[in-house]
């Protein structure tokens, strides 16, 4: 469904934000894309919403050739993306119904009508209480919710979450990730940008690491039985012992043999952020 | 309508910007709804002038009705006549109160003896009065001749002069009006560029973005058009009594209502194209 092939992008300053990336995810797939801030996590789903274009390679999504799609089709495939923004991106001068309004009212869905989705899916997030609040007055939680909520508004194939959980206690965290499972479990594609190790270690779920933007490992859920092939395997990666090391690389206690102590020092950075 | 609710939103949330860019467009209309009317008033006055092409010949008190009736018939017998007046004593006496019967001062001092008779000569055209002046003036019974080919000149020259100058500050206006709306919009997009990126990231259209800002040009525009108009209509409408003491003999009053509807009408049609055109301008300048 969504497919890099060898994507590679160079921004203006000569730094690749990625290089050679090739990864593939099926439908209502959930996946982890885990590395720390400067990875390349961001940029993939820029180039997914073709906020920006890759220097190399291709990218589609369902048979969407991303790279030649003509502007004026940029709004429909945009529509077909939820997209959970690092920042969230609200209006804050408008309510939280307004703003879960907005891309309803962007796609032509009469008013009567995209009211009554609205408060649908407000309830599916659990803040249909706030619905006439401003963000201002949401705390960090619940703002994530209406986030969440307005990516969902449109019933899109695909959700691309950026950090859903960054600045959220565990118990938020949980209950963030726990409705971004039971959105996938409905059918929906997510893919979720995170560093919150215990997350990823309790969820179960296809993990893509990246680092200095390539792909360092790529583990499918065990539950699922699909052996992914390794995009992109650093030599002092060894495959027999990527699951073990990811796992412990994402609990910041990377002190295996195989992870040298800048590494190590990087991902802590991450944790206290 | 979700188009003109965002609109008024973004008017609502800003108000000086919306005042300003209303106030320039009311002083435009305004200006332009004076022109039109001191226009279309004066070309009234000079067409009233030059469809009654007109000589009148005064003739000397001592001048007896039969020898004034000669002179008539010979004019009359003159192809380019179109009718022959006699105006007696009597009849110049009463055009006389009539035209001052407010000034009792006036209509003490004179009497019909002191009032010439007088011949009023119409020829079909304008510029047949001349030779008819001349023939007028070579009678030794004729002490004056009087006619409108001064009057019409000067008036003409006038009219043309205010249409260039009316001409020249409607357009300057205009440009004005239209760049500080491009300005006035640009600021507003400026100041909501967070909010359209944002609604662009969550798949709207260009079109979606912009519209709002072209409808409050258009609207800014409209109301500005209907205050300057309604000042001016009302301007004109208080100094009616003056004006039309004024313009004595010139059947300019009433003007009808139609007239002022039209001009309604036109001046809400380019109040639109302006506000269009300078909000467009701001978007592609502003919202690529």
């Amino acid at each position: 469904m969504i497919k890099l092939d060898k994507v590679s992008k160079k921004f203006g300053t000569g730094i690749f934000g990625l290089s050679d990336v090739t990864i593939n995810v099926d439908k209502s797939e959930f996946v982890f894309l885990v590395g720390p801030t400067g990875s390349g996590k961001t940029t993939i789903f820029k180039l997914l919403i073709r906020e920006t274009l890759p220097t190399e390679g291709a990218v589609t999504i369902n048979d969407w050739n991303i790279i030649k799609l003509p502007k004026d089709k940029i709004p429909h495939l945009r529509k077909k993306i939820g997209v959970v923004f690092q920042d969230l991106k609200l209006l804050l001068d408008r309510t939280i119904s307004e703003n879960i309004l907005l891309p309803l009212e962007v796609a032509g869905v009469r008013l009567e009508d995209a009211r009554k989705r609205t408060d649908e899916v407000l309830a599916q997030v659990g803040i249909l209480e706030h619905k006439e609040k401003f963000p201002v007055q949401l705390s960090g939680g619940e703002l994530q919710r209406v986030a969440i909520a307005r990516a969902l508004v449109l019933s899109p194939e695909i959700l691309l979450a950026d950090e859903p959980t960054g600045n959220l206690d565990p118990a938020t965290s949980w209950e963030i990730v726990k409705l971004l499972a039971d959105i996938n479990e409905k059918g929906t594609t997510v893919i979720m940008a995170t560093h919150n190790s215990d997350i990823v270690k309790s969820m179960d779920k296809r993990v893509i690491g990246l680092e200095k933007g390539k792909v360092v490992r790529d583990d499918p859920s065990a539950s699922s039985g699909q052996v992914k092939k390794k995009e992109d395997n650093p030599p002092s990666h060894k495959t027999s012992s990527s699951v073990k090391t990811s796992e412990d690389e994402l609990k910041g206690r990377g002190k295996e043999e195989n992870h040298s102590a800048h590494k190590v020092s990087q991902e802590k950075r991450e944790e206290k952020e | 309508m979700k188009f003109l609710k965002t609109m008024l939103r973004n008017v609502r949330r800003s108000p000086y910007q919306a005042l300003a860019a209303i106030l320039i467009m009311m002083l435009t209309f305004l200006t332009i709804s004076f022109f039109v009317f001191l226009l279309s008033g004066s070309s009234r006055v000079v067409s009233f002038f030059e469809s009654k092409p007109q000589v009148t010949a005064f003739f000397k008190n001592e001048t007896k009705q039969q020898e004034i009736d000669d002179v008539a018939k010979k004019v009359k017998s003159t192809e380019t006549v179109s009718s022959v007046k006699f105006v007696s004593k009597q009849e110049a006496l009463k055009i006389y109160t009539e035209q001052n019967k407010d000034d009792p001062l006036l209509l003490d001092l004179v009497t019909a003896d002191i009032l010439p008779a007088s011949l009023e000569v119409s020829t079909y055209k304008i510029e047949d009065l001349a030779g008819i002046s001349k023939t007028l003036k070579s009678s030794p019974l004729v002490s004056d001749v009087i006619y409108q080919k001064d009057i019409i000149s000067t008036l003409v020259a006038w009219t043309g002069a205010v249409r260039k100058i009316g001409f020249a500050l409607v357009v300057v206006l205009s440009l004005v009006s239209l760049f500080i709306m491009v300005t006035i919009i640009g600021i507003k997009i400026s100041q909501k560029k967070e909010d359209i990126e944002i609604m662009k990231l969550i798949g709207a259209s260009n079109w979606y973005i912009r519209w709002p800002f072209i409808f409050e040009g258009m609207f800014y525009g409209v109301v500005g058009a209907l205050i300057g108009w309604t000042i001016a209509t009302l301007a004109l409408w208080y100094s009616t009594p003056f004006l039309y003491s004024f313009l004595k003999g010139i059947p300019i009053f009433p003007i009808p209502v139609d007239f002022f509807f039209i001009v309604l009408g036109g001046e809400l049609v380019f109040a639109i194209l302006l506000g269009f055109v300078s909000s467009f301008m701001a978007v592609l300048r502003y919202l690529k």
